[in-house]
């Protein structure tokens, strides 16, 4: 018995009822298509993160006071034995080469007032490299000025929304606001920016880290932020940062994160997410397998007597078994056909609704989807087709 | 061609034992045409699928065609059953959905012969029995008497030796019986061993010889010009104690 001749038997036997066939079928096409839909939304979310982190800046090297053993984990709690100083970020700065630029940060908060406006908003205190390091633009004005970094300036950059709200009508650049207790002057106004790693950078206030400092009364930097050269130099820059470090504090005491540590991280725990989600449909295809299951015993049942017609005729067991198990895994790849071609159109709706949201299934659940129908259909489809071969011929004539 | 000897098989039903066939034997001859008469329950049916090999005695030997095919597995029957031995049944037992080319074919499937072969051979099988012309029809659009022609045509077209009828003209009317019968009489005289079952006498008088069955055992043999007196045996046994 060829394989055309056993497709072509039970597909005339699939079609003696289409109902019930299409019915099962449809059930397998649901599943395939919730595996595809749902990994599409992980993978989708997944590749979110991932351009939000490029958004950031993908060479970005971030050197936090106090060890760490893991990444991710908030360092800085069981002591902090040596401050960030300038001088730590000036050192780092030209002792090591794959660095590009780096930009030291002070992080508060601070009131802001003009008039009787008045505003709570975030305070970095930071360099004129900050602008290509945290990738922000200028909407109006200029960005802190290239100043040593030990020296203070009364001078203040204002992020969108703050500076809308600070001056609803007049022009902010070249107005004088109060900084904490601190008269300072607007030189520039960013461009929007939204969220970026958490903190609003539409509502901020950005002051040259000296004068940060000395309002925040800290001795030591939040962070260094820096760019590095190339996405290749990430692990030299980081043996260099420590080296230099290590060498200034007598002891190994900060934790250095490379945006790539990050991004993997995340990358790591949406794919997990992925795959649960993946997994959590694929329960939906075993469903759909005891359906054929159901639909392949009525079927069986009710061929009694053309099973028994096919053993006279000679059929083996073998032949029997096969011609049974074609009709179930015919009705579940064309269900994982139809399923994949559902999935595609809702996740084609999804990016329709949600741009921003770069939803596609990764490939590996497309496949695994279509190849775990197929399988369903074989594993679901043996019982009733054993069951087929097992009918006595003589019983199974004995109906008209 | 047959040789059966001290056959028997029992049937549990209900917990009671039925004894279909008691120590059966019989030799029938290549070529042969015999009828197997006897009231329901005598253990004809069982016999006829002994001799088809769809049913296993448990006692007793079954050679066909010089083997002995009481020790065969399964998987060696349904081989025997495909090459040796063609059914007919009362009810014709065609699948609905196929066409009655489709129908002849079946049995060709299963033995692996090409598309184009099968094709050829079903038309011819169906020219035979006068139906080529309707070759592309589904049962439903045949009538009674040309479903059982078509059944017919797929018991032969393997070209068995043997061919077993199962009241093969109780559901037709006396006409198209009759052409079914005169068909079944031409594959006999063409060397094919033909065995009817049938309680119909004017079946059984067409055969060379004729058995009645009762109770499981065999309780006359005769030649069917004499069929008065198989008649009389049968009337006894259904009227008997």
């Amino acid at each position: 018995m060829s394989l055309v001749d056993l497709v072509a038997f039970a597909l005339r036997a699939l079609r003696g009822h289409r109902l019930r066939t299409a019915l099962s079928l449809l059930g397998v096409a649901i599943g395939v298509a919730a595996v595809v839909t749902l990994t599409a939304l992980g993978e989708g979310a997944r590749r979110y993160v991932r351009g939000q982190f490029a958004a950031v800046g993908s060479n970005m090297v971030i050197v936090l006071p106090g060890k760490s053993e893991t990444t991710g984990a908030m360092p800085g709690f069981g002591g902090v034995p040596h401050d960030l100083t300038l001088d730590d970020a000036l050192a780092v700065a030209r002792g090591v080469r794959e660095v590009d630029k780096l930009a030291p940060m002070v992080v508060g908060t601070e009131t802001v007032a003009f008039g009787e406006r008045r505003r709570q908003v975030a305070l970095f205190g930071s360099s004129h490299e900050a602008l290509e390091v945290r990738r922000l633009a200028m909407a109006q004005g200029r960005f802190l000025p290239a100043i040593p970094w030990d020296r203070g300036a009364p001078v203040v950059v204002l992020g969108s929304q703050l500076a809308r709200e600070l001056f609803p009508a007049a022009d902010p650049v070249g107005q004088v606001v109060r900084v904490g207790d601190w008269r300072m002057r607007v030189i520039g106004v960013l461009e929007p920016r939204g969220q970026q790693l958490g903190i609003d950078m539409d509502d901020v206030v950005i002051v040259p880290v000296a004068t940060a400092m000395k309002m925040l009364n800290r001795s030591g930097l939040f962070r260094l932020v820096m760019q590095v050269r190339s996405y290749a130099d990430l692990g030299r820059t980081r043996e260099g940062v420590l080296r230099i470090l290590t060498e200034r504090h007598g002891e190994e005491d900060v934790t250095v994160i490379t945006q790539d540590a990050v991004v993997t991280a995340f990358d790591s725990i949406l794919g997990a997410l992925t795959m649960a989600l993946g997994g959590i449909a694929a329960v939906s295809l075993a469903v759909a397998g005891v359906g054929i299951m159901n639909v392949m015993l009525v079927s069986v049942s009710e061929r009694t007597r053309e099973v028994g017609l096919l053993k006279a005729l000679g059929a083996g067991r073998g032949q029997i078994l096969a011609a049974f198990l074609a009709e179930a895994v015919l009705i579940s790849s064309a269900g994982g056909v139809l399923g994949l071609g559902l999935g595609w159109a809702a996740v084609l709706g999804l990016v329709a609704v949600y741009p921003a949201l770069p939803a596609s299934p990764p490939a590996w659940a497309v496949a695994a989807a279509f190849a775990l129908a197929v399988a369903v259909g074989a594993v679901f489809g043996v019982l009733p087709a054993r069951r087929a071969t097992r009918l006595d011929p003589v019983t199974a004539l004995a109906g008209r | 061609m047959i040789r059966l000897a001290g056959i028997s098989r029992t049937y549990e039903v209900g917990g009671e034992p039925v004894h279909a066939l008691v120590d059966v034997s019989e030799e029938i001859q290549a070529g042969e045409h015999l009828a197997i008469m006897g009231p329901s329950g005598s253990g004809k049916s069982t016999l006829l699928h002994v001799l088809g090999c769809l049913d296993r005695p448990d006692r007793g030997t079954y050679q066909l065609d010089g083997r002995d095919v009481s020790r065969l597995d399964e998987a060696e029957l349904s081989l025997v059953r495909r090459h040796t031995i063609g059914f007919v049944f009362q009810f014709f037992h065609l699948v609905p959905r196929l066409s009655a080319q489709e129908n002849v074919e079946l049995p060709m499937i299963f033995a692996g012969t090409k598309p184009a072969e099968r094709r050829e051979r079903a038309l011819a099988r169906l020219r035979a029995v006068g139906l080529e012309p309707r070759a592309k029809h589904r049962p439903d659009q045949l009538s009674g008497g040309e479903r059982q022609r078509v059944a017919l045509a797929r018991a032969t077209v393997l070209e068995p030796k043997l061919i077993l009828a199962d009241e093969p003209t109780g559901n037709l009317d006396t006409a198209s019986g009759r052409h079914v019968l005169e068909l079944l009489e031409q594959m006999n005289a063409a060397g094919l061993t033909l065995i009817v079952v049938t309680h119909d006498p004017a079946v059984a008088r067409r055969a060379k010889r004729v058995l009645v069955l009762k109770d499981g055992s065999v309780v006359y043999r005769g030649p069917g010009s004499r069929i008065q007196e198989a008649v009389e045996i049968l009337a006894a046994a259904e009227n008997g104690p």
